[in-house]
């Protein structure tokens, strides 16, 4: 993820750009739009880049409504959501034990929710004023199973892992958290362990 | 003394064998099995290795076979009767030559021979063959994969719809060919689910697709669809590791709009792109044997005993112990 905090002024901030999304923070507001693939198709890349859109600003909505913090929604155009501005920090920045708990919290409801984040780093986790706030839900997707839970969360052991000294506390007070939200934690962690030995999802 | 290594390939279609140094292949043999009907028959495959491989392995040593310093194999992934074809040549050589034998695996070959033959050092590789479709990158002493097809590979997919509608085989250059006379794009179903993506679903509605549109519509269609699937998980996996360099690998790696479409998302992130020459693309000898190369300069051999074929041999089970 590229941060290229250039202001150009008074005119939106161009706030960081991944894979296939720009992020410009306007006042308040953050601009998340999906940019145009050159190498598709027009036609596939429009109704990707329309459908996406469409379903991310959907599970932010969906994902607030079941008590998980995520920024409030202001609106939504075919390629564009603008949402509220978390002034926080990435949870990279200042993560610790009880935060991790809190973290496990976070994603036992979200899962309880049915809802899969896709892509759990402590990036697209903001902290601010002592709460947690869950951003980018462009790989989230609605899903059940014991196997997408689990990879949800080992993705995020991942992080962890290579971003973090003390990762075994992160992991061990994040499994606290988890149990604490959702009902049957214990398979889904074992799911995690079982994901772990088969060496995969980098 | 300067090293050279004996490789044997089989693990589809291609049966093939070659001796490579640290500069250069020495020599490649190659016997391809052409199936009589419809697609790969596995005991068939096997039956076309076991036949030509003494002959392939008597020219290749013929042409520079002197000092062999160990024999390497393809010990997986693959389809089972193949690999162990292949593998019984392998040991036999081996003992018979007085020198370690090296189990190899296949996919990780086809990235080191990429980074053998063109300027990649660290990049992200799309492995696109028959049976395998996979996003890799190393990390902390392995490929990992970062993306893979959750069903069947895309080369068996393209293979798999041009069967269907009475292309022989192989058909994904056919309808490479076929989608250049199209005229319109027909909507199909674009499966990409986290970093993994799917060809099944999109293969059946591509054979639906045939009763309100035109063949070449169609094979333009699927192409599309299924290689936008594939740049779009190779970017996120640039995107993720922070990588800036691409690198195009397997057999479906000859297809034109495959890699232009790779070469212009390159453009775009401001990174490098790679294509080995065709003649390292596809299933080959040099690849293995210069795998065979690089684990053997780390000390690594594989004992008799241990030396059997793995048909589901993973990438990211395989500990890197030349880097
Ligand atoms: N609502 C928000 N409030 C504050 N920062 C945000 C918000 N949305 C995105 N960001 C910042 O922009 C970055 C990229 O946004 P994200 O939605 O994660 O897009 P991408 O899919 O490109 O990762 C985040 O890591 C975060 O730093
Ligand atoms: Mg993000």
């Amino acid at each position: 993820m590229a941060i290229v905090n250039m202001a150009i002024g008074g005119s939106p901030t161009i706030f960081a750009s991944g894979a296939e999304a720009m992020i410009t923070l306007d006042g308040n507001t953050i601009i998340k739009t999906r940019v145009q693939k050159r190498y598709r198709l027009k036609e596939i890349d429009e109704t990707l880049r329309i459908s996406r859109t469409k379903a991310e600003a959907r599970l932010i909505s969906e994902a607030r409504r079941c008590g998980v913090p995520t920024p409030i929604i202001k609106d939504v155009t075919e390629f564009e959501i603008k949402m509220e501005y978390i002034n926080g920090t990435s949870l990279k920045n200042v993560i610790n034990p009880s935060l991790a708990g809190q973290t496990g919290e976070l994603i036992g409801r979200l899962h309880t929710c049915g809802i899969v984040h896709g892509d759990l780093t402590t990036s697209n986790i903001l902290f601010k004023d002592g709460k947690l706030y869950l951003i980018d839900f462009g790989l989230a997707y609605l899903d059940k199973t014991v196997e997408a839970r689990g990879v949800d969360i080992h993705v995020l052991f991942q992080t962890f892992e290579s971003t973090h000294e003390n990762h075994d506390e992160l992991i061990e007070a994040f499994k606290d958290g988890y149990s604490r939200m959702f009902g049957n934690a214990c398979e889904i962690l074992e799911r995690v362990k079982e994901i772990e030995s088969r060496g995969r999802y980098a | 003394m300067k090293i050279s290594i004996l490789g044997l390939e089989g693990t589809a279609w291609n049966l093939s064998a070659a001796i490579v140094d640290e500069n250069d292949v020495i020599a490649e043999t190659t016997a391809t099995y052409i199936p009589a009907s419809g697609g790969i028959h596995p005991r068939e495959a096997a039956q076309h290795h076991a036949n030509h491989i003494a002959d392939i392995v008597r020219q290749t040593l013929k042409k520079g076979g002197r000092n062999i310093s160990a024999v390497a194999f393809s010990i997986g992934p693959g389809l089972g009767p193949c690999l162990r074809t292949v593998a019984t040549a392998a040991r036999a050589l081996a003992l018979s030559l007085e020198v370690p034998l090296i189990g190899v695996n296949h996919c990780i070959a086809h990235i080191e021979v990429g980074r053998w033959k063109t300027p990649a050092k660290d990049p992200v590789t799309l492995y696109v063959s028959g049976a395998n479709s996979q996003v890799l990158a190393y990390r902390k002493g392995r490929y990992r994969v970062f993306g893979e097809t959750l069903d069947i590979g895309i080369g068996n997919a393209l293979d798999k719809f041009a069967r269907s509608v009475g292309l022989s085989h192989p058909g994904g250059p056919k309808v490479e060919e076929l989608a250049r006379q199209a005229k319109q794009y027909v909507p199909l179903p674009y499966t990409v689910k986290g970093m993994d993506f799917s060809f099944s679903g999109l293969t059946t509605a591509a054979q639906e697709a045939l009763k309100r549109a035109a063949l070449p519509d169609v094979c333009h269609s699927f192409q599309e669809t299924a290689f936008a699937m594939l740049t779009e998980v190779t970017e996120r996996a640039v995107a993720h590791t922070g990588k800036n360099e691409v690198l195009l690998a397997g057999g479906v790696g000859a297809n034109l709009r495959l890699r232009e479409m790779l070469a212009i998302m390159c453009e775009d992130r401001g990174i490098k792109f790679y294509v080995p020459e065709k003649r390292f693309m596809g299933d080959n000898g040099a690849m293995i044997a210069y795998l065979g190369l690089l684990m053997y300069k780390s000390g690594y051999s594989t004992p008799v005993p241990d030396s059997r074929v793995n048909p589901g041999f993973r990438p990211d089970d395989a500990v890197v112990t030349w880097q």
